[in-house]
């Protein structure tokens, strides 16, 4: 009995210990974040010579940068913020309500047709983006769904797939019978859905929306080879274009547009973190 | 899944009142989404199943070629060395990310203090897109490099690893998430009995910790293969597959080795490696669907 409490205490320094190593690691761990702040506040010359090293009285230019990465590159940097915010969100919320509503029609139908419909949105999960690279482009711009403005129609397309498979999913766990009751009490299914099905989604949207949300605003590739790019950037064209082809790079400039392109994403990751971070984790769980 | 669906397909079959009136509003609820899955796979991707036995400098101008394309894909010196790179890479990053990340999760999951906080930070970099945490650690990497008069972009050696660093800072945290929520779910008293039996931490460990959280490794195992197969925007902003080494560049992966297949001669050939690249990354995702499905009917 003696020796218990002595166990118990050195079980207690142990998780104090590992509490202090862990605070190490999780500061080290922003450090990349922080190094962007810091270097944001440079002169170019002074980015790639002293990354690790503070703002000095030589090497600090204030908000310089931030001004001069507005109009860096030929393009209004808010242009492209604005551009990918639309596309985002329309996307996003085009995605939901449309997958939603196929989902409900897809398990509770469970005709051939409804049944092909679902495998191919199944399939469609494992195909990675470069299989219609060359093709989607092209469709796209035949059918004029090359600007901002239509390219939602081309991610509720391609983004389809998992969004339906997560529904679907949900939607077969929801006894039938609260819908009969609805038919039964007059509803007609576009009631039905909106009023009875879709409010017991709920969760399933929000791990959905997330999903949807960070896929669209990180995508590069897609809106890269869809959209015009000399009339419509979004963020990450706009920064892969700044280091990418835009001759001497101001790098000064540059960090200051990376900052402002994640602060948003900060900010919306610790507003909505537990739907984060289980939105993400089902995406991953389903497939 | 399948026990799943054959239940619920009969209760549906057999509720006239939901299922007809649904039926009947076809073009409301299913057509919109099958439209626009039309457009933005269906007929992409068929055509482009279609164009890589085909020689075309535009989707409508094509030339039947046959299996020309795929032979010259494997001719390809750069597409070889991008698959055995990514493969090399995938292998590395997926024992290095799941080592780090379950133990992280194992250590986090003891109730220390601030376990919260720590979660939330290490998840975090999951949400920066791949082309902006590319130029943040080509930033970070140079830094250090140019004090040795190199950089990250001169040699081949520095690019893999630095790579490995970025996918290992973004991915960990997701890893982590996953194993918390399978070490969650290892029964209480099962370690309550290893406790009192006076099993030591590590036997605890490797043989009732690791067997339960099995499902959740395999989730992760495949997980990570996937991205690192199709992981394009990071490498291309952090190498872009430099430095060259004639036709080969020598840190390009298999994604960006496509990608810049995009020239007017190799059109063809680079819809063939697209096709193979697609097979390849479906495989690992259908094993990947199978062991997540494997897990539900387990709990």
């Amino acid at each position: 009995m003696a020796k218990k409490p002595a166990t118990i205490q050195g079980e207690k320094r142990g998780k104090a210990v590992l509490s202090i190593v862990f605070a190490v690691v999780a500061i080290v761990y922003l450090l990349p974040i922080f190094l962007v702040l810091m270097n944001s506040f440079k002169a170019n010359a002074y980015v790639n010579t002293e990354t690790f090293a503070m703002p000095n009285e030589e090497s600090y230019v204030g908000f310089a940068n931030y001004i001069k990465g507005m109009t860096f590159g030929n393009y209004p940097f808010a242009k492209s913020v604005g551009y990918s915010l639309f596309i985002t969100i329309v996307s996003s919320a085009l995605i939901l309500v449309c997958t939603s509503m196929a989902a409900w029609y897809i398990a509770r139908v469970g005709s051939a047709f409804s049944k092909i419909v679902y495998y191919l949105c199944v399939f469609s999960m494992v195909v990675p983006f470069q299989m219609v690279m060359f093709t989607l482009p092209k469709t796209a711009d035949t059918l004029n769904l090359n600007t901002p403005w239509t390219i939602p129609i081309i991610y509720l397309g391609f983004g389809a797939g998992l969004a339906v498979f997560m529904f679907s999913g949900f939607v077969k766990s929801i006894p039938l019978s609260i819908e009969e009751a609805a038919a039964i009490d007059g509803c007609g299914p576009v009631k039905t859905f909106f009023s009875v099905v879709l409010p017991m989604m709920k969760p399933t949207m929000i791990s959905v929306g997330v999903l949807e949300i960070m896929w669209v605003w990180n995508d590069y590739l897609l809106p890269y080879l869809v959209l015009d790019r000399k009339k419509y950037m979004t963020i990450p064209i706009h920064i892969q274009y700044l280091k990418g082809s835009y001759g001497s790079v101001d790098m000064g400039a540059t960090m200051a547009l990376i900052l402002l392109s994640i602060v948003p994403v900060i900010v919306f990751y610790l507003t909505c973190q537990k739907y984060i971070i289980k939105g993400v984790a089902a995406g991953a769980v389903k497939g | 899944m399948a026990l799943f669906k054959k239940k619920n397909d009969g209760a549906a079959l057999n509720s006239v009142l939901v299922r007809r009136p649904i039926q009947k509003c076809f073009p409301i609820f299913l057509l919109p989404t099958f439209i626009a899955f039309c457009i933005g796979f269906l007929y992409p991707f068929a055509k482009g199943l279609f164009l890589s036995f085909c020689n075309f400098k535009t989707t409508s101008k094509w030339t039947w070629a046959g299996l020309g394309n795929y032979v010259k894909a494997f001719a390809d010196e750069s597409f070889l060395h991008a698959f055995w790179y990514t493969a090399g890479f995938a292998l590395v990053s997926l024992l290095i990310i799941n080592i780090l990340a379950f133990t992280v999760a194992y250590l986090l999951t003891k109730g220390i203090k601030g376990s919260n906080i720590f979660r939330t930070v290490f998840f975090m970099p999951n949400l920066i897109g791949g082309i902006v945490l590319g130029y943040i650690w080509s930033m970070i990497f140079d830094g250090i490099l140019s004090r040795y008069n190199t950089s990250i972009l001169l040699n081949s050696t520095y690019g893999f690893w630095g790579l490995i660093i970025l996918m290992a800072w973004q991915q960990i945290g997701y890893m982590m998430i996953i194993y918390i929520a399978g070490l969650q779910a290892v029964p209480g008293d099962m370690l309550e009995a290893a406790k009192i039996d006076g099993a030591s931490e590590w036997k605890t460990l490797w043989n009732i910790i690791i067997p339960n959280v099995m499902p959740s490794i395999t989730i992760c195992t495949f997980l990570t293969l996937t991205n690192s197969f199709k992981l394009y925007d990071q490498n291309l902003a952090l190498t872009n597959g430099r430095p060259y080494n004639g036709a080969i560049h020598t840190t390009e992966m298999l994604a960006l080795n496509i990608v810049n297949s995009n020239t007017l001669k190799t059109k063809g050939i680079g819809q063939a490696k697209a096709v193979m690249f697609f097979v390849l990354v479906a495989i690992i995702g259908i094993f990947q669907m199978k062991s997540t499905h494997d897990k539900e009917v387990q709990q």
